[in-house]
Formats: C-alpha cells, structure tokens, sequence
C-alpha cells in the first residue's frame, strides 16, 4: 500500500480554545491511485495533507507511506521522506522566486539526487513552458506558475503527489487545462495522487473521493 | 591747586573704566613717600624736573590762541605723573612704579577736540628728563621740550610742545617774557585749613605762535599760555565733590589763578594768586575769592555752571565770565570741563576755566 | 476630507507601524544615529573653533594688527618704546608656558593702559575685577576649569599663592592665565615684548604703520584675522572629523532609506485600497510626508541628545590630540548651542527627506489599479543597476584622476569621497557578478539556491552592504594610515634621536659645569641650540648643530646631497624638514634665507613627522655667530642606554642639574608615541562607531525582510529543507556578504590609505609617508565585520529556526 493512513487525529490550540480539526480518520491509497479529499472549508482537508507531507505532527495515529510509519521519524527523517518520496502542489507560492522556471523544474529532482532531464524536458514540453524556461516566476502567470509546480512535482518522479487544491487560484478554464495535464503527466509517471479540493467537479476526475466532515471521513 | 591734586588722583585711579570701582588706598595716607615740607625752598633748574619721590605731580599748560582768521581758541596739554608705590621699590622692565597720564585737547568757538593716554614709566613711553638745563617732558610722541640750548639758560625760556590726537595735533613754539611765579609761601602753597599743601608754581607768561592740524587743514596760531608745575604725595580730603580753577590773562598784562573747593555740606574752600605784570605775586587765602555761578550749560546729560562772577575784593575785581565753547568737555576715563573763557566788567581778560564733579 | 474620514486615513496608515514596530525601531534608529554621529562631530569641531576664537577675540587678534619681531624671537621694550614716540598706538603682549605636563599653563601678559578698550578682557571691562588689582597687586584671570584640573607641579610658591588668588572668568580657555605685563614678565623670568598690538585708529598726521615696519627688516606686521596660526594648522584635523561626520550620516540615512523605501512598498496595498475609496491623492501624500516629518523630528531629537553625549565623552581626547599635536588649548566642558540644535534637527528632517524622496515620488505615480506585489521591490530593474554600475565606474575614474593629477585638501577630500561613493555604487554590480559565476559553477542544487537567492535579494540588501563597505573601507584606510604612520615614525623616532640621552642647562655657567663632569664619563657630548624664528612669515625653528657620526649617520634624509650633514655643519649649506620644502617649494640646491642677510643653499631635505612647523639646521658655529645671544644650553649624549637612568642621577648629585632637564631617548620615544596615539584616539572611536552602525544596518535590513524571507523559504522547505538547515544558511548567507564586501573593502580601503596618506596627509600635514599593510589589522578587522554580520543574522536565523510550520504553511493557501 502506498499510503495508509490509521486513525490519524490532530488539535489546535486557537484563540477561542482547543479545536479538534481531524477525528480518527483512517483511509489507504494504493501505487499509481489517485484520489480526491473533498470537504468544506475547514473539515481538515488541508491539515490531513499536511500531516502526510510532514510538514506537521500528528497528535495521534500513523501515517505509513510504503509501509513506512512517520510517526516515529524525527525531522530530519521527515525532510527526507519529503525530499525523496513526496511531490507538494500548493494553491500558491509553489515557486522558488530566486530560481528561474528551469531550475525550479529541476530544484527538487536534483535536491533528491534524481534529476532525469529528458523527463523533465518531456514535462516542459508538454506543459507549455518551454518558451518560460530562462523566465522567473514573478514574470509569468499565475495558471503558468501552477503547470511549474505540477511539473516540479512530477520530475521528481515521487511515490506519492499532494497537492492542496492546486488549481484553486485559476479561472475555470485554466483550471480545467491544469488539472487535464496534471492528469496525464501522473498516469505517466506511475505515481500515486492525494489531492484536496472542494469542487466535486474536479474530485469526480479522480479515481477515487473521500469526503470530510468536521474532521471525520463521510460514509 | 589743591584741586588738581585731587584731580589727578581721582583721575588715576577711579576715573578709567577699569579704574572705576576706586582706589582702595585712597583714604589713607601712604607710608613712604616724601611729604611737602614748608621750610623746603624750591630750587631750580633741578624743581622744573620729575619728583618721583612725591607720590603726584603734573606739567598742566594751557594756551588762549588766535587763529590767522582771527578766530580764538583754546589748547591743553597736561601729563600727570603719579607713582603707586615709594621711588625706592624695585624698577622691573615693565614696572618702576609710575604711572603716567596725559590729556591734550584743542577748543574752537564752534569744535572741540581732545585725546587721552595712559603709560607706564618704565618703558620710558612717558617720562620727564632734566639734563644741562634742557627739560623734555613726553608722553608717547606729544612733548614738552626746552629749545634753548645755551648752557645755564632757563629750561622754560624757549620750548617746543607737540600733542597729537585721532583727529589733531599741534605743534607751537613758546617763549617766556615774563619770570616764575611761585604760589602761596614761596611755592609751598596751603590748600585747606587741615594743613594740606603741595609745591606750586606757574609760568604764566609764555607769547605762543605754531600750527594745528585738523582732518580739514593746518591753521597757524598765536597767542597766551600759562604753564602750572605742581607735586605733593597727600591725598584727597574725604569730603570734597568738585572743584572750580580758573587763570586768567588781564588786558593789563596782569594775571590771576584762583579756584574754589566744593565740599559735600556745601561750603567752598577758596584761593587765589595775584599776579602783577611783572610777575610778583600775592597770595590770597580762603575766602577772599569769590566765585559765584552765574549761567548753567546743559552738557553730555548733565548741568554745568560755564558763566561765572568772580570777585576779589582786595584787588578791586568784578568779573563776568563767559565761555567760548560751552560744550568744552573733557569726555575721556574720567569726564570734566576745561575750556578757554572770557571775561567782562571790571577787568577784561583771556583765560581757562576747569570744572569737575558735576 | 471631513474629520473622521482624516481619522480613519490616518488609522489606516499609521496602523503599520503597530504591526511593524521593528520597523518603526528603525527608522527612527537610523536617522538618530545619521544626526547623532553628525552632530556629535559638528559639535566637537564649534566647540573647538569657539575655543579658537575666543583665544583670537580676547586679544583682539581677530581687529587689531600685530607687530612681531621677524625671526619670532622677544621683542626688546625698546621697539615698544620707539613707536610709541613715534606716536603710533601700539600695546605690548607678552606670552609664554609656565609649568610642565599636561596642566602647563599659557600665560598672557597685557597692557591696560595701552590696550584698545575692546581687546581688554571683559572681567576688567565690566569691573569684575578691580584694574588696580590688575595692575599694581599682580591679580591673574583664569578660568574656574584650569583652577579645577589643578596647577602644574613645579611651580615656585610666590607664583602658586598669586595663581591660586586668581579671579575667575568664565570665558578664558582652560589653561590660559591672563594677567599684567608686568606680573606675567615676572613669572615668566624674562622681559621681551611677544607682540605689539596696533591700534586701528593711528593718531592723525602720521605716515601707515607699515612704512615704520618696511624699512626695518627686524619686525614684520600680522594682519588681524579671524583665525589664528592655529586655526590654519588646525583646519585639516577638523576637515578629518568632518569627513567622518559626514561619512557616519551617510551610513545612517543608507538604514533610514531602506527602511522607509520597506514601509512604503509594503503600504501600497493599503494606499491603494484607500485611493480606489475615494481618498484623494494628494492629502494622502501630505500626510506620508507629515508622517515622515513627524518621526524625523523625533528621531532628531533622540540623535541631538546622543549627539551630546558623544561630544561630550569625545571631547577629551580632542582636547588632547589637539595639544598634542598644536598646542591648541580647548575647554573640556562643552557648551550648548542652540544653532547647532537646529542644524541637527535640520540635517534629521534633510536626511529623511532625502531618504524618503524617492518613496513617496514612486507613491505619488502609482496606478490606482496596478496590483501589489512586494517583491517587485525587492528587484531592481536591470537597467537601474546597469546606470548605478555606470555612475560608480564614472566616480571611481574621478578618484583615480584626482589621485594621479590632483593637489589640495578640498581635492584631496573630494577625491576621496568619489571612491568611496563610487565603490559603494559599484558593490551590487560586483555582487551580482560573484553570485552569478558562483551559482553557475554550482552542480549541487541547494548551494546553486543559495546563491540564485543571495542575488535575488541583492537590491534589498545592497544599501547596507553599501554601509558595511564604507565603514570596512574607511577602517582598512584609517587603519593602514595610522599603522603606517606608526611604523615610520618610530624608525624616525630610532634615527632622529639617535643619543642616548638629552639635557637642558639653564645658564652657560651650568652647562660648562655638566660638559665638564660628562666629558670624561660618556663616549660623546653633542651640543646644540635652537631659536624660534619666522620662514616665510610663518613659525619654525632654527638648529645649530655640530658634525658628528651620530647625524651622519643617522639622519632621516629623504633626499640629500654627498657630505650633506658634514658641509652644513662647516657652515657651507643648510638642511631643512620635508614641511617647510613642500610648504614654501624647496628643492635640492635652492638657496635658502636662514636670516634676512644670509642665504645658504639647502644641501638636504629631511623627514620630520609630527612636527606642524617648519624647522632648519645649520653649523653650530655659524649659528652662533649668527645668534651671539643664545647661548649653547642644550646638548645630546652618546653613552651606553643602559647607564642612562645611572648617569642621570650622577649629573644631578654633582651638578644640581634637575632630573626633568634630563629626557632619555626612551622617554621621549614614549611621550612622541603617546601624543601620537591619542591624536588617532578619535579617529579609531569614530571608525568602531561606523562599523557598529553598518552593523546595525544589516541587522534593519534583515529584520524588514524576515517577512518577505518567509516567501522565498517556504518553498524549499516544502521541498524538503528542515528549519534548521535553512536558518543555518540565512546565517551563512550573511557571513557570505560580510566576506564579499571585506574583499571588495581591501582595494577600496587601501585606495583610501593611498589618498590620505600621500595626498590628504601631505596637505594638511606637510609631509608624505609610506604605505605600510598590516595583515593581522586586516584579518582582525575582516573577523569583526563577519562577526559584526554574524550577530546582525543571529535574531534573524533564530527567529526562521523557531518559526512555526502554520506560518509557512499560511503561505500556501489561506484554507487550513
């Protein structure tokens, strides 16, 4: 199984007192499947994606990935996990400003010792970005700077892609474009998709949904 | 001229505006310096030179001139010697203990000019030589200078003087027709009834002739000057506020000094010496002149009494006084009235008059 | 706009500076410093001109003309007297030093029955003092300060009980005692007039003053003037501090600027939202102005404040480096000016203008609808750069100019200032490229990061680093100067005073009475003698000395002719110091006017550093010829140095000979070194301070673009960078700017040390001197400025450590 979560909880302290934002939640994602979180705002869509990232700590629970539990890694280890295994698509500042779009296409693969360049050219071509390569990202659009951070995500060739309502800052149009490449490109690459959105539209594109209330996965 | 002893002291040490907060010494009388002595006889060649052993003295000559557009004036010149502490002290480069003081000033009708100096003695920028019969007295570049240089001849027979200011100077030539005149008893000359007294003596007739410069040209002149020598080391009475001086030359080649000492309760202190054409004199005591104001000036903010009647009695003298320039001030260190005058009524005369304490 | 609609624009725009306090911090942090550092200077240098004019004023020196004697010896009473016969108003001055070490006193004696009205010292005007005091009691003036840092030690009672009597006046420099002619010719033991004041106003009918004085050769006329001799030898010390003045505001208006370019850029958004409101373009602008007024006037107040302060802790070592160095006596108190407040208000208000300038300009231009993006700030259009790289190159073409071709102090300073400003201009430039080659040559794709982001953020960071490499340069020049002034002057000081020993007799009689005990007792007595004179109209000194190996040897001569010190010694030719060559444009084999009737040709030309005048050396035996009044009292022993304390104490037993008429070389090695050092005491305290200022600016401008980091970071640590790794390197990347601008400080500063030392140097002091560099100054100074940078990053780099993952997380999307 790549990813299986097992009754993942997490708190937050806020101003107007503790908060449980996830409850329990267990759901597994196999290689290659890709999967869609829908849920209001503030279900824990976003937090559950987090919480497999590594990028924050799970109050209770396990989270494996390749049969491999974070729970127990220390932040060193959760970098790697992240560095090697896990492709991140946010809904914005994807991007390194200091890089151009060719280094920000390659930062990651060749950060995790990866880099595979005819793969990244094949993502540039069929992203649409080879005319951006010497650019920065302050310099193209916010629908080009979101096919980088798929791109970006993809070249690493990871298990796994999480990607936090990706095509959330896009017209429709674009979005539709985003997510059509995004897509394809996965289906190549082989890898595993766990993608929070709250468009059902987008989630029925995927090959699977789950939906979040209040912290617990729907029935 | 028991007043220009005040004068001088006054002068020296309260007058200047560094000298204003007064001379601490000056109420008491001084140990160490030589005293005025009635049985002492004046002996000259050597009395026309500096007595430094007396704690004051001063060469004080004024001159009633005329001028080639026959216009009268008036010239002073003085220089005061004073010494601040007994001649037997040490003489240091900058300090012998003299001090020297010289006023010079020249009296139009419608102008009047003057100049002030002060120097120290040891430097020798002021002085007084008596040497062979010849008499310099100086003060920087203004002199007093016997010309007659015959051995044995009188030092005040010919002499050159020579004053010079921001705005004049003067150089004239005088030559004595007439003899010394001693005041008082033979030259010691009493001054108050507390037996105060001084060496004085005049040299009244001296014929004038020489030029002033002025910043608008050179005039010639001529006329009268009257030259008074006096030293003494007692100092001032306690009481005294101001004095009156007046020398006058008489048509009738006759002559007359005479002042009046002004005291704080009001009463005067007179004297006077009449002197004949040939120079005798005689000696008047206190109150047989009189001299009663008689016109007031207003000058430099204060009131000044520049008209005077004057009367001696015993000489038959009843005289009315008036100044050529009423605003002859003296406005140096120390400010006083000294002016050349004019008087009608019994006599008719030429003279100087000198006022302070107003 | 109505009442409430102001209030709720001002809310709006005001509110910033709550969420930004460290900016606010800044800001007015910035401009403090700027008008701290500058007005603290200003203040030292009115405190020491004042003190200069009052000096000039009291003795009317600033409207009455002085007579002098030529060769600057006494003046005998005599001249004195022959002009005052000769009717010309002239009053007599006499001066001179009683005492010895550091409470020495300047004794002035004047005339008051002489002196014009308006040169008398006010004490005696207004009556203060008594005159007869003055005059006949032998009462002295002097201020309450020099009564309270105590009288020189060696006084004689009788003197002592007449200074301790002193009145007091409160407007007489400390250390000038002022009394009658006669009094201070007293003290002084000698009677010579210094100078003869002239009236301004000569009696009428007298021919000008100065025909008397043309046909005598003997006296020369000084026109009154403003400033003294002092004031002109004293002028490149003050055009010294002010350079650092000015270079210290410099450094404070780079944090202001940045700050407020910061705080503007990031209130575009709320400008904009209140212009598409309604708010209209203008009032807005006013009150950002306003605003600005409001904190430069704050922030000026603090800097007056600290202003004073350093003023006030600097001034003694002023003081002491400027008697040091020209005998100049200055008060240690310093006084308030309230025109010099204002000029540090005004400067505050000038500089935040100058620093806010632009922002506000770019503010009034904005589109209402143009979207705000903060990073736009952070680059700096290719073209700006390439045009501020062009500006640099053009300023430092300048410097190089003035260096190869240039002459003068102003041109010196002007010279100096192109490239420092041009270095400054040029650093971005020369960055840009370093990270660029660097990051190409990066196979590893996080060090690759690091450098393609060290240059992203350049523009951000290059007004700091613009301070740093100033306060670096200035510090490596100030520092090379000084260290090479050290090095030199102690070989010369190893040469110049060869002998082992020098004494001073006080009358012939004693000195033959010491020749004669020595004579057989060490291995050679060098006798000499010296005159203060006047070359040229200026003062210097006069030398006799005789021809021995110890001179031949030994004498530091920069340029010479053959048996140059044996054929001046026989009386064949003269040998003159580098100061008065440069100053009045000898060279070799000129011939040279010793006294108005003698020329010798000039057969060398000697170093002679720290002296301010001009000093020549002939034979001992021409001298005397010359100057049969002088006697010989001085003289240099050869001995063995380790029997110098020993035979000292053998002279005074036998002779009675005071042990302080005896210097050895030692000591006097010391106290030239010790005055040299607190001569440059100012000068290290104002280099730590602009470095701790650039400092400071590094750590504004981290701190102002911690947030703006956040943007750049986050992304890699989404990628897989930990915190800690990434704080790590924001310190890293610090240090590498600090090492990158140390290396571009080593030309600039050494640039600098080339133009203080052979051409400032060589203006304001009269002579040149080699470079010296000084590696272990250098890596000392290079280790600062990292560590300076380092400290700077430390808040920073731990705040990213300790920064929670909700904040970068934030980042990413607004959802949780």
């Amino acid at each position: 199984m790549l990813l299986d979560l097992r009754h993942l909880s997490k708190s937050f302290d806020t101003a107007e007192g503790v908060v449980r934002v996830l409850n329990d939640v267990s759901l597994t994602l196999a290689a290659g499947q890709s999967l869609a979180l829908t849920g209001e705002s503030g279900a824990g869509k976003s937090t559950l994606l987090h919480l497999v990232a590594g990028l924050e700590r799970a109050d209770a629970g396990q989270i494996l990935i390749n049969g491999q539990d974070l729970t127990g890694l220390d932040d060193a280890g959760l970098a790697q996990i992240r560095r090697k295994s896990i492709g991140l698509v946010f809904q914005q500042f994807n991007l390194i400003p200091a890089l151009t779009i060719a280094e920000n296409l390659a930062f990651q693969a060749r950060l995790a010792g990866r880099h595979d360049p005819s793969w990244i050219a094949h993502l540039s071509r069929t992203l649409g970005l080879e005319p951006l390569l010497a650019r920065y990202p302050e310099e193209i659009s916010g629908g080009q700077q979101q096919r980088v951070a798929v791109g970006r995500a993809l070249a690493l060739k990871p298990d796994l892609i999480l990607a936090d309502e990706p095509t959330g800052n896009l017209d429709e149009e674009n979005a539709q474009i985003v997510l059509a490449l995004f897509l394809d490109l996965l289906a190549e690459s082989g890898a595993g998709l766990l993608m929070v959105t709250h468009s059902a539209r987008i989630a029925a594109q995927l090959g699977a949904q789950q939906h979040l209330q209040r912290g617990t996965i729907a029935p | 001229m028991n007043a220009k002893l005040a004068f001088l002291l006054c002068l020296t040490f309260c007058a200047h505006p560094l000298f204003a907060q007064g001379f601490a010494g000056m109420g008491q009388a001084v140990e160490g310096f030589a005293q005025v002595d009635r049985t002492n006889k004046l002996v000259f060649p050597q009395d026309h030179g500096a007595h430094p052993a007396y704690r004051i003295e001063w060469w004080y000559l004024t001159a009633n001139l005329r001028d080639e557009e026959g216009q009268d004036l008036g010239v002073q010149w003085t220089v005061f010697r004073n010494a601040t502490r007994p001649a037997d002290g040490p003489q240091e480069a900058w300090d012998d203990g003299q001090i020297w003081l010289g006023h010079a000033a020249v009296t139009w009708a419608d102008r009047h000019v003057h100049a002030e100096r002060y120097a120290r003695g040891a430097t020798g920028q002021a002085g007084a030589d008596l040497r062979e019969n010849q008499l310099r007295v100086w003060m920087d570049d203004w002199q007093l200078q016997s010309l007659d240089m015959a051995p044995g001849s009188d030092p005040l027979a010919e002499i050159s003087l020579t004053a010079r200011g921001a705005d004049f100077a003067y150089d004239l030539t005088l030559a004595a027709t007439g003899p010394l005149v001693l005041h008082g008893e033979a030259g010691f000359s009493i001054k108050s009834e507390s037996a105060q007294a001084s060496y004085y003596f005049s040299q009244p007739f001296f014929e004038v002739e020489g030029t002033i410069s002025l910043t608008d040209g050179v005039h010639k002149v001529t006329g009268h000057a009257w030259l008074d020598r006096e030293w003494s080391s007692q100092p001032l009475a306690a009481d005294q506020s101001g004095w009156d001086w007046v020398s006058l030359h008489f048509d009738t080649g006759e002559k007359l000094m005479g002042f009046a000492l002004r005291s704080t309760d009001g009463s005067r202190f007179t004297s006077a010496t009449w002197i004949e054409a040939d120079g005798t004199p005689t000696a008047y005591g206190n109150g047989a002149l009189r001299m009663t104001p008689m016109e007031l000036h207003e000058v430099a903010g204060r009131s000044v009494p520049v008209g005077w009647n004057i009367q001696l009695p015993a000489r038959g003298l009843d005289i009315t006084t008036t100044a050529l320039n009423p605003d002859a001030w003296m406005a140096g260190s120390i400010p006083y009235w000294e002016g050349p005058i004019r008087a009608t009524g019994s006599h008719r005369a030429q003279g100087y008059l000198e006022m302070t304490g107003y | 706009m109505r009442g409430d609609a102001i209030a709720a624009t001002l809310a709006a725009v005001l509110g910033h500076w709550r969420r930004h306090p460290m900016q606010l911090f800044a800001l007015i942090a910035g401009l403090a410093l700027a008008t701290a550092l500058w007005s603290g200077v200003q203040a030292l240098n009115a405190e020491a001109r004042s003190s200069y004019a009052r000096a000039a004023g009291l003795l009317g020196q600033d409207q009455f003309d002085r007579i002098l004697r030529t060769d600057g010896r006494p003046m005998d009473i005599a001249v004195f007297r022959t002009l005052r016969q000769s009717g010309y108003l002239v009053s007599p001055v006499i001066e001179g030093r009683l005492g010895s070490g550091p409470n020495a006193l300047r004794l002035l004696g004047i005339d008051p029955l002489t002196l014009p009205v308006p040169a008398l010292p006010e004490t005696l005007q207004d009556g203060t003092l008594n005159v007869n005091d003055f005059l006949l009691e032998g009462r002295v003036l002097m201020s309450e300060a020099t009564l309270a840092r105590g009288l020189p030690p060696d006084l004689t009672p009788s003197v002592e009980s007449r200074l301790m009597a002193a009145t007091l006046d409160p407007n007489l420099a400390t250390g000038l005692v002022i009394g009658d002619v006669a009094t201070i010719a007293r003290f002084l033991g000698h009677d010579g007039a210094t100078a003869l004041i002239a009236a301004a106003q000569q009696p009428l009918g007298l021919p000008p003053i100065t025909d008397w004085i043309a046909l005598r050769d003997e006296v020369v006329l000084q026109r009154a003037e403003t400033s003294g001799d002092l004031e002109r030898l004293t002028d490149s010390f003050h055009l010294n501090l002010t350079a650092f003045g000015f270079l210290a505001f410099a450094v404070g208006l780079f944090i202001t600027h940045a700050t407020i370019g910061l705080a503007f850029e990031q209130r575009r958004a709320t400008i904009r939202s209140l212009r598409a409101m309604g708010v209209p373009l203008r009032p807005l602008i006013l009150l950002l102005a306003g605003e600005l007024g409001l904190l430069a006037l704050v922030a000026g107040g603090l800097g007056l404040a600290l202003g004073y302060g350093l003023a006030a802790s600097l001034l003694p070592e002023v003081s002491a480096s400027l008697q040091g160095l020209y005998g100049a006596d200055i008060d240690s108190t310093l006084g308030f000016d309230p025109i010099w407040a204002v000029t540090a208000l005004a400067m505050s208000l000038g500089g935040a203008l100058i620093a806010g300038a632009s922002a506000l300009w770019r503010m009034a231009q904005l589109p209402i609808l143009q979207s705000a993006t903060p990073n736009a700030w952070g680059r700096a259009s290719a073209q700006l750069r390439r045009l501020q790289g062009g500006i640099g190159v053009a300023l430092l073409g300048l410097a190089l100019g003035v260096a190869l071709f240039g002459q003068g102090l102003i041109l010196g300073f002007a010279g100096l200032a192109a490239l420092l400003l041009g270095s400054a201009l040029i650093l971005p430039v020369f960055l840009a490229t370093v990270l660029r080659i660097i990051a190409n040559q990066t196979r590893d794709a996080y060090v690759h990061w690091i450098f393609a982001d060290m240059r992203l953020s350049l523009p951000a960071l290059s007004l700091s680093l613009m301070a740093l490499l100033l306060a670096l340069s200035t510090n490596i020049g100030v520092s090379t100067m000084v260290g090479s002034f050290r090095d030199t002057f102690t070989g010369w000081l190893d040469q110049r005073l060869a002998s082992e020993m020098y004494l001073t007799t006080a009358t012939p009689e004693q000195a033959a009475a010491v020749t004669a005990f020595l004579e057989p007792r060490v291995a050679a007595i060098l006798p000499f003698a010296l005159i203060e004179t006047r070359f040229g109209g200026l003062p210097a000194q006069l030398h006799g000395l005789i021809d021995h190996a110890t001179y031949r040897d030994h004498w530091p001569f920069l340029e010479a002719a053959d048996q140059a010190w044996s054929d001046m010694a026989t009386g064949q030719g003269v040998v003159i110091n580098e100061q008065l060559a440069r100053r009045d444009g000898y060279r070799l084999g000129d011939l040279f006017a010793v006294t108005p009737n003698l020329t010798l040709p000039i057969l060398g030309i000697y170093s002679d550093y720290g002296n301010p005048e001009g000093q020549a050396i002939i034979g001992l035996s021409l001298f005397q010829s010359l100057f049969p009044d002088t006697p010989i009292l001085r003289f240099a022993l050869r001995t063995d140095p380790n029997r110098v304390t020993e035979l000292a104490a053998e002279i005074t037993a036998a002779t009675g000979l005071s042990p302080q008429s005896m210097i050895n070389q030692t000591a006097v090695k010391d106290i030239s070194l010790r005055v040299f050092e607190q001569t440059f005491q100012v000068t290290y305290a104002l280099n730590a301070l602009t470095l701790g200022v650039a400092g400071f600016a590094i750590f504004t401008s981290l701190l102002t673009l911690s947030d703006m980091r956040l943007v750049q970071i986050a992304p890699i640590w989404a990628a897989g960078q930990r915190r800690r790794i990434l704080a790590g390197t924001e310190m890293l990347r610090i240090l590498a700017f600090a090492l990158f601008c140390s290396l571009f400080a080593l030309p600039v500063g050494f640039a600098l040390a080339h133009f203080l030392l052979a051409i400032i140097n060589v203006e304001a002091f009269g002579w040149r001197l080699p470079m010296s560099v000084f590696p272990t100054d250098l890596l000392k100074l290079g280790a600062m400025a990292l560590c300076a940078a380092g400290i700077s990053a430390i808040w920073p780099a731990w705040k990213l450590a300790r920064l929670s993952p909700h904040r970068l997380l934030g980042l990413f999307a607004h959802e949780r």
